[in-house]
């Protein structure tokens, strides 16, 4: 055991880590304490669409074997590590929190998953989230939704809903999720914990169930910057099974936390400090800008002009690249399949019918429309126009600047049930969306709480592969404010 | 946007999804609302300006033409619906 007062299920994976290098604890201890934590807390939060406790069991066994005869894989080796279920591990259900899906059992290991299975991490529980990821508060599951764990009346976000709740509520030491328009960085603020989206092509996708190919980014959440360094050491790199998979220097991300210099710059684009942005979440992070002042950082505010535009953009891209990708499920190969179809389009129409939910049709209707002959130059090609644009104004931003800092999501945590209107749902992702759209790193910390005792976060925007300075910068805020660490009362 | 110019019958064949009539009437009027939304595309001016499909577009992505293992029937089959004699059955095609 640690001498630590924080309890195992909590722990840091940097703390954890030095603990069983130590020999002060073993893997079998901390997955144990993990899966009684999961137990104890799953009837309530609902973070968890499958768990093999028994194969988590199993691995952190064989860590110890390894650890004890010298073999250790590196600090992952023996930390229970959850994934959104979107990300394949063979002979485990892959959901992707639809009806579609629901009898799927996946014939192989994404590349994430093998890589985490190479550095040792023991792999535990399968994270609820929006239907093939589309959805800003977990509530579009076909199964069931999941709580915010500071408010169990309250979303965790999404659409990697389940897995910011599930770390934030000790589930894991880190868990995967996916980001195509903020899905890791939203749930992230809302449950108190780190989460990075990658620059796009830095983590394979070979794996993840695609929802828009062009914008989808697989990253870590962790409870400090430090550790989503960690995760993000043993998942990234170039993977000849992704074409979009970039070449890039290999780095080491958990030394460039605490050995890049902290950076002298940051922009506060003004665009994303205007109106519909909660006055305790502007506060909570101007509290964030003013630790950055206090080093030493040069604060300018800088211009993003096109931002209005990226959520329409964004709606254009997602849909038209969701209508092609999901035209996958069409009740031949896998899949749910209807019942008594009476010839092969009967089958196709109504096992799509039957298989998604109301989100999912309604981006694949729109996605088809923006698609179709006579729309495809005003919507679809004018999208990827503005995309080169907003591209253009944050390169333009980053000549001044080495990162931008921004609020993450406009507003807390809300309600289950209180966004029922999609467009207002869609606003969710006001902050997150022109990082996607650019491919940029961008990474959620968290930096503070409201009166009501609900999770803030602000965003760190940084430029092409720059995620070693953007880890760097986020960890001079982050290991002194450590509000990752904080635990809800559950 | 016009709502008239939603043709949710002819989007959902091309779709191949099988909508109520409820649902169609319901996505007609969100529909309607996002493409309102959308249209202050049409706002900006993209005189002379490149598309940009990927953010770090990469070209002529190749990989060795080299078998390798892969998985075995019984594996690919494993999630199909309906399957006879090691093959996926579907609905007659042919008449």
């Amino acid at each position: 055991m640690t001498s630590s007062a924080t309890p195992l299920h909590y722990l840091p994976i940097t703390e954890a880590a030095a603990a069983l290098s130590a020999g002060r604890l073993t893997s079998a201890e901390l997955t144990e304490a993990v899966i009684a934590r999961a137990e104890a807390v799953e009837p309530r939060l609902r973070a968890l669409l499958s768990a093999d406790p028994a194969s988590a069991r199993a691995q952190a066994r064989a860590s110890d074997l390894r650890r004890a005869s010298g073999q250790s894989l590196g600090p992952l080796d023996g930390i229970p590590i959850g994934l959104k279920d979107v990300i394949a591990v063979q002979d485990q259900p892959l959901t992707a929190g639809s009806r579609m899906l629901a009898n799927f059992i996946s014939p192989y290991d994404a590349t994430v998953t093998r890589r985490l299975r190479a550095s040792g991490a023991v792999l535990y529980g399968r994270h609820n989230c929006d239907e093939f990821a589309m959805g800003s508060s977990t509530e579009n599951s076909a199964f069931h939704p999941t709580g915010n764990p500071w408010d169990l009346d309250r979303v965790p976000g999404g659409s990697s809903g389940g897995s910011a709740a599930a770390l934030a509520a000790g589930e894991a030491l880190a868990t995967l999720g996916s980001d195509t328009g903020g899905s890791i960085r939203q749930p992230a603020a809302l449950c108190g914990v780190v989460g990075l989206k990658p620059t796009y092509g830095t983590v394979s996708r070979y794996g993840l169930v695609a929802y828009a190919s062009s914008l989808d980014q697989i990253g870590p959440f962790g409870r400090t910057v430090a550790d989503v360094a960690l995760v993000l050491q043993a998942i990234a790199g170039h993977d000849e099974r992704d074409s979009t998979s970039l070449r890039a220097a290999p780095e080491d991300f958990g030394e460039a936390v605490t050995a890049s210099p902290v950076p002298r710059r940051l922009g506060l684009p003004r665009e994303y400090f205007g109106e519909g942005l909660d006055p305790e979440v502007a506060a909570a992070v101007e509290q964030a800008v003013a630790h950055y002042r206090g080093l030493g950082c040069e604060i300018r505010e800088v211009s993003l002009p096109h931002t209005p535009y990226c959520l329409d953009a964004y709606y254009v891209l997602a849909t038209a690249e969701a209508s092609s990708n999901l035209s996958r499920y069409d009740g031949v190969r896998y899949g749910h399949r209807c019942a008594a179809p009476r010839d092969l389009q009967d089958l196709y129409c109504r096992s799509r019918a039957e298989g998604f939910g109301a989100e999912v049709k309604r981006r694949i209707i729109l996605g088809t429309y923006v698609l179709s002959s006579g729309y495809y130059d005003a919507y679809y090609l004018r999208a990827q126009k503005v995309r080169t644009l907003v591209r253009r104004d944050f390169l333009r931003a980053f000549e001044e600047v080495d990162a931008l800092l921004t609020p993450t999501s406009p507003i807390p945590a809300f309600r289950r049930g209180e966004k029922a209107d999609p467009l207002a749902m869609y606003l969710c992702d006001i902050y997150t969306i022109g990082a996607n759209l650019a491919g940029l790193p961008a990474m959620s910390v968290p930096c503070g709480f409201t009166r009501a005792g609900l999770p803030v976060g602000f965003q760190l925007i940084g430029k092409p592969l720059g995620e070693s300075e953007l880890l760097a910068i986020g960890h001079a805020y982050d290991r002194v404010h450590q509000w990752g660490r904080r635990s809800p009362n559950l | 946007m016009n709502q008239a110019d939603l043709d949710l019958d002819a989007l959902a064949r091309l779709a191949r999804l099988a909508l109520t009539p409820e649902e169609k009437a319901t996505f007609q009027r969100q529909i309607a609302d996002l493409l309102r939304h959308i249209e202050r595309l049409g706002e900006v001016d993209v005189t002379g300006v490149e598309p940009s499909a990927h953010a770090h577009p990469q070209h002529n992505v190749w990989q060795e033409d080299e078998p390798r293992p892969g998985l075995t029937p019984a594996e690919a089959l494993r999630n199909a619906p309906v399957q006879r004699d090691q093959m996926i059955a579907v609905p007659k095609v042919v008449e």
